[in-house]
This record gives C-alpha cells, sequence and structure tokens, in this order.
C-alpha cells in the first residue's frame, strides 16, 4: 500500500462504514477491513481492477465517480475516500457534494498544480509543464481538473465545508514538513490531502 | 426418439403434503421438490449453498444426468476443488416448482381429477413461488441461513428474490446474468416460444397426454429460437461461420431449395430435438410465465431497491459484455438499485463473446469472481 493511503486510513476511525471510489487494486479496502475492521466498499472505473479485487473476495463494483455516486442514499458511509482522481472527473463540484451528501466526512487527495516546479517550468518554458507527477502531454491527459491546494481551498469554502485535517504530501507519499503554512504546501506539496465534513455536521 | 422417458426415473425428492399457498391464492398440495447435494453440512449448519436453475436447467447440477447421460450444467464450477468448492461448502439444488424432473409441475397428477395430470390447469406460479417452495426444503435440512444463493438467468432472479423475501437467510448472494424484471424484448422472445407450442397439431389445447401425442415440432422451435438468444453473432460465427453441407435426410439433393443445410441450422435442429426429450412443453409454459411475471419492483411502485432497504446481504452482481438477452445495462440497473438500498455490491461485467450461455461455459474470469466473492464473504461469515 502507498504511503499516502497510509496517511488515509490513519484519517478513518475503526468500525465505519467507507466507499472508496477510485479503489484501484483495492489496497486500502483491503487494509481498512483486516486493520480497522471497517466495512469498506470500492468504486472502480477499470473492469481489470474490478475482477481482480473481486476475486480477492473485496466489495467493489464497477462504476464511477460522476455517474454513479448519485444513486446511493444521504450518509450511507462514514467516510467517502477519492484517491488522485479529482483532477480527472467531469464534474469535480459536483462529485464533492455527492461524496458528502452520501458520506459524512469525505477523504480527497489530488496532485497540485501549484508546486513550484509546474511554476517555474511554465514561466521559463513557456509549454505546459511536465514532471514526474504532470507526465502525460497535455492532449493525453486524463487530468482535465488540475487545481492548486489554494483553489481547492477556495472551493471547500464557496461550498461550505470544514476542513478538518489536511497535509501535503510528496509522489511517495511521505507526509511533507509545511504542514503548517498554506502558502508553503502550494508551493512545495506534490500531492494534497484534505479531510472535510459540511457545515452543520 | 430415446427409448427412456422423463417419467420412468426416480428422483430424490421430499414431499410435503400440507402444500404451500401460491402467489395467485391458489393452495397447492402436496407439492413435491425434487433436490439433490454436493459436500457435507457442517456440524454448525452455516456453509449452505443454494444453486438455482435457469429455465431448462434442472437439479443435477454437479453429476452425470440420469436422463441424457450428460455432466451436470454447472460440473466445471461446482465440485471439490472448484470454485464452488464441495470441499468446503454444501451444496443443494433443487428442481423448480413447475418443472419437469420430478417437483411438482403440470406433468403430475391433479388431487380434484382422479387420473388426470394437470396440463395447462396448473395454477400460475411465480419466481417467488419457485423459491418459497425451495425454503420447505431448506427447513426441512434444518438450515437456518444459507451461506450462500447462486444462480443465473432465471436462476438469477430466484437469487434475487431469496434475498429479497427471506433477508435474513441469506448472507450472500450471487445473481448472475439477469434483471431486476424480466424486459419487453424477453416477453416477446418467450411468446414466440409459446406460440410456437401452441401452433404444433399435436398440441391438443394441451392435454396432448389424452392423444398420446407431445407437441414436439412447437416445443423443438421455441427451443431453437430460445437457444439463438444465449447466444451471440460472435460465438455463432466463430462456431459455425457459413459452412453448409449436404442434408443427409433431404433426397432431392443439391440441387433442391433445401438440400443443403448451413451448419448453424443443423446445430439448431439438434438442440430443438434433444431437447423435447427431455423437457414437457406444459412446463415450458409454465415456467416462462413465471419469468415473465418476475418484477422486484412491481410491489414497491415499480422501485426494485425497494424489497433490499436494510439487507444486510453481501451481493456480487454478473454480467458478461455479449449478453444480448439480459445485457450488462440490466445489471448496471440492479446494482444501482442495492446501491440506492446502500446494500454491499460488487458488480462485475466479465469480457466474453459467448452471449448469454457465457455463464456455463469456460471463462477464466468468471471463476475466479465467483471463487473469490464466495472467499471473501465466507471470511466475513467466519466459516471454515
Amino acid at each position: 500500500m502507498r504511503l499516502d493511503q497510509r496517511l488515509i486510513a490513519d484519517m478513518i476511525r475503526p468500525g465505519t462504514r467507507v466507499l472508496d471510489i477510485g479503489s484501484g487494486d483495492g489496497a486500502l479496502l483491503d487494509y481498512l477491513f483486516r486493520t480497522r475492521g471497517c466495512d469498506a466498499r470500492g468504486i472502480e472505473i477499470d473492469m481489470r481492477e474490478v475482477t481482480r479485487s473481486v476475486a480477492h473476495g473485496l466489495p467493489v463494483m464497477h462504476g464511477d465517480a460522476d455517474h454513479d455516486l448519485a444513486h446511493y442514499p444521504d450518509e450511507a458511509f462514514d467516510y467517502v475516500v477519492l484517491q488522485r482522481t479529482l483532477q480527472a472527473v467531469e464534474r469535480p463540484r459536483e462529485v464533492l457534494r455527492q461524496m458528502l451528501r452520501i458520506g459524512r466526512h469525505a477523504i480527497v487527495s489530488f496532485p497540485n498544480f501549484g508546486h513550484w516546479q509546474l511554476r517555474l517550468k511554465l514561466l521559463t518554458s513557456g509549454r505546459m509543464p511536465m514532471t514526474a507527477v504532470w507526465h502525460t502531454p497535455w492532449y493525453q491527459t486524463p487530468n482535465i481538473h488540475p487545481c492548486t491546494i489554494l483553489d481547492f481551498l477556495m472551493l471547500c469554502r464557496e461550498e461550505g465545508y470544514v476542513v478538518e485535517q489536511w497535509m501535503a504530501v510528496d509522489e511517495d507519499g511521505e507526509r511533507a514538513p509545511w504542514r503548517r503554512s498554506i502558502r508553503l504546501a502550494n508551493l512545495f506539496g506534490e500531492q494534497a490531502l484534505f479531510l472535510l465534513r459540511r457545515r452543520g455536521h | 426418439m430415446d427409448q427412456t422417458t422423463p417419467t420412468q426415473i426416480e428422483h430424490a425428492h421430499m414431499l410435503f403434503p400440507e402444500g404451500m399457498q401460491l402467489e395467485c391464492g391458489f393452495r397447492l398440495a402436496p407439492v413435491r421438490v425434487a433436490y439433490r447435494t454436493y459436500g457435507t453440512l457442517s456440524a454448525a449448519r452455516d456453509n449452505a449453498i443454494v444453486v438455482c436453475h435457469a429455465l431448462t436447467g434442472d437439479q443435477y447440477l454437479a453429476e452425470t444426468h440420469p436422463l441424457t447421460g450428460k455432466p451436470g450444467w454447472w460440473s466445471r464450477m461446482v465440485g471439490p476443488g472448484l470454485p464452488i468448492d464441495t470441499d468446503r461448502f454444501f451444496v443443494i439444488c433443487m428442481n423448480v416448482l413447475g418443472g419437469c424432473m420430478g417437483s411438482t409441475g403440470p406433468r403430475d397428477p391433479r388431487p380434484d381429477v382422479a387420473g388426470e395430470p394437470w396440463g395447462t390447469d396448473f395454477p400460475p406460479i411465480t419466481i417467488r413461488d419457485m423459491v418459497r417452495a425451495q425454503k420447505l426444503v431448506v427447513d426441512a435440512l434444518g438450515i437456518a441461513r444459507l451461506f450462500a444463493v447462486v444462480g443465473g438467468s432465471m436462476g438469477g432472479m430466484q437469487v434475487l428474490e431469496w434475498a429479497a423475501t427471506f433477508p435474513d437467510m441469506v448472507f450472500a448472494a450471487m445473481p448472475i446474468a439477469t434483471s431486476p424484471f424480466h424486459s419487453a424484448q424477453n416477453i416477446a422472445f418467450n411468446e414466440v416460444s409459446r406460440q410456437a407450442i401452441f401452433a404444433d397439431p399435436d398440441w391438443h389445447g394441451g392435454r396432448y397426454w389424452e392423444q398420446d401425442a407431445v407437441p414436439a415440432r412447437g416445443l423443438a422451435v421455441a427451443r431453437m429460437m430460445a437457444h439463438i438468444t444465449y447466444l451471440s453473432e460472435e460465438a455463432l460465427t466463430r462456431k459455425f461461420g457459413r459452412r453448409v453441407r449436404r442434408d443427409p435426410y433431404n433426397q432431392a439433393g443439391a440441387m433442391s431449395l433445401f438440400g443443403e443445410i448451413f451448419e448453424v441450422e443443423s446445430y439448431l435442429r439438434h438442440q430443438g430435438s434433444s431437447f423435447v426429450r427431455r423437457f414437457d412443453a406444459n412446463s415450458y409454459l409454465t415456467i416462462t410465465r413465471a419469468m415473465d411475471y418476475f418484477d422486484l419492483g412491481a410491489d414497491h411502485d415499480g422501485d426494485p431497491s425497494r424489497p433490499f432497504h436494510g439487507t444486510r446481504t453481501r451481493f456480487c452482481i454478473v454480467s458478461f459484455t455479449s449478453d444480448w438477452l439480459f445485457p450488462t445495462s440490466q445489471a448496471r440497473l440492479l446494482a444501482r438499485a442495492l446501491n440506492r438500498a446502500a446494500a454491499n455490491v460488487s458488480f462485475v461485467e466479465i469480457d466474453s463473446d459467448k452471449g448469454h450461455d457465457a455463464f456455463l461455459l469456460d471463462e477464466p474470469d468468471f471463476d475466479r469472481t465467483v471463487r473469490g466473492f464466495l472467499s471473501g464473504a465466507a471470511e466475513h461469515a467466519r466459516i471454515g
């Protein structure tokens, strides 16, 4: 399991109901069931990953964040997790709304487009920046809605979401040291991780 | 024609003299349910799996069929070490109510008229009636909770009905290549099958036994048409293409209109003629009608999620890419209905070019899915 998935797991209380959107190979689901006693389920868009997960006994269904969340009842889960996918969905704001409708908490991780390397590359070369994190050319990338950590915070404010926890991590999932300053995190964090809830909950 | 007739075989069964109340209001008594079991029931009676058969299947799941001499219809799936592992699970398969392989059906003598079978007067039954009849056997075996109910096509409808009607009895449910309701297109196909039977001169208004006849032509045509719906264009092309051969039964020779036959024609004729040896026309009508009536949302303002509200059953829905009889779109409707009920759902679409019949055939990804889902569920149920 990736280190940032460990950080996500640390945000989740044992014995709770969890929906992992984009559950991939099911590593987080398996970990949450085995070590936390969670009722953890997944949604995955890649059918091969779905088959592999179900063949490992994990409850995963084929589907995606844009189209399948609307079918769940309100507060069906304690946590709804979206890992490194927000930038690739069709309607990120709607997906967040659905996550915080069907879940009491949302855990969202995404690659930070405000990282200094991206800023520098765009400034110096005048071309779409390519880095280890942002490694596909503009005409091929599935990442159609990139945002920075500050952008994401602004959206949370507009939508009335309470940020219970946030952290910046590097690409390998190591927790970055600039947890005190959002501006530093926005400059140096490669990935961002947020724990949200709706105001009044 | 084969000399063994289905009625000559004694099928293992349980008899329930008090019978059961059908959904139509009729009290059917006695009720007999023919069944087979595989594996051993654990001391805690917690390892039982009911496998539900499809329209023309029967209880001979994983052993040589006494009538046809062929392997059981799911012998590649059920057995020692197989995905539904009989070293681990106790598997029960029952002939459906209305069937013709030993369970009470239209060929049985009616209690009110001496010496006469039910025939077309057999009361209309539903998928839920089939499941209630199966529950009589499960209760009689002293099993309070089934570890799993598994089935494809009409068997999948029974799985859903088990989970909806007896939610506390079903720990895990695996509806395969099925739908939350029978679609208009599928009702239409069933109607063509039935009309083929009605059009046979040997039908005799359903009282064919009086004339010592069976509507073999009609039933064979029904089977031929239905069999096409179980395959896919790709599968037919792969198996038969446009290959032609001389028709050995046509004396006129190659110059006549039907002197040559396509291999796909020959195959379908064989399917039709072998089917009539083992199936009863009135049973076919009764069971296809039960499928047509199937609609999980019927008693719930058309919402198929309502029967599952509060369910604790773990579901695994499986569909196949080339299945156009029970397409993935219908499986997805089911998955979303279960999502609305906040049920624990896995949903896999298996890549296959074999059409609806894929669930009966060699599909390694499907085998892995069945094995994995059952193992995962067994871990949650804390059984061996």
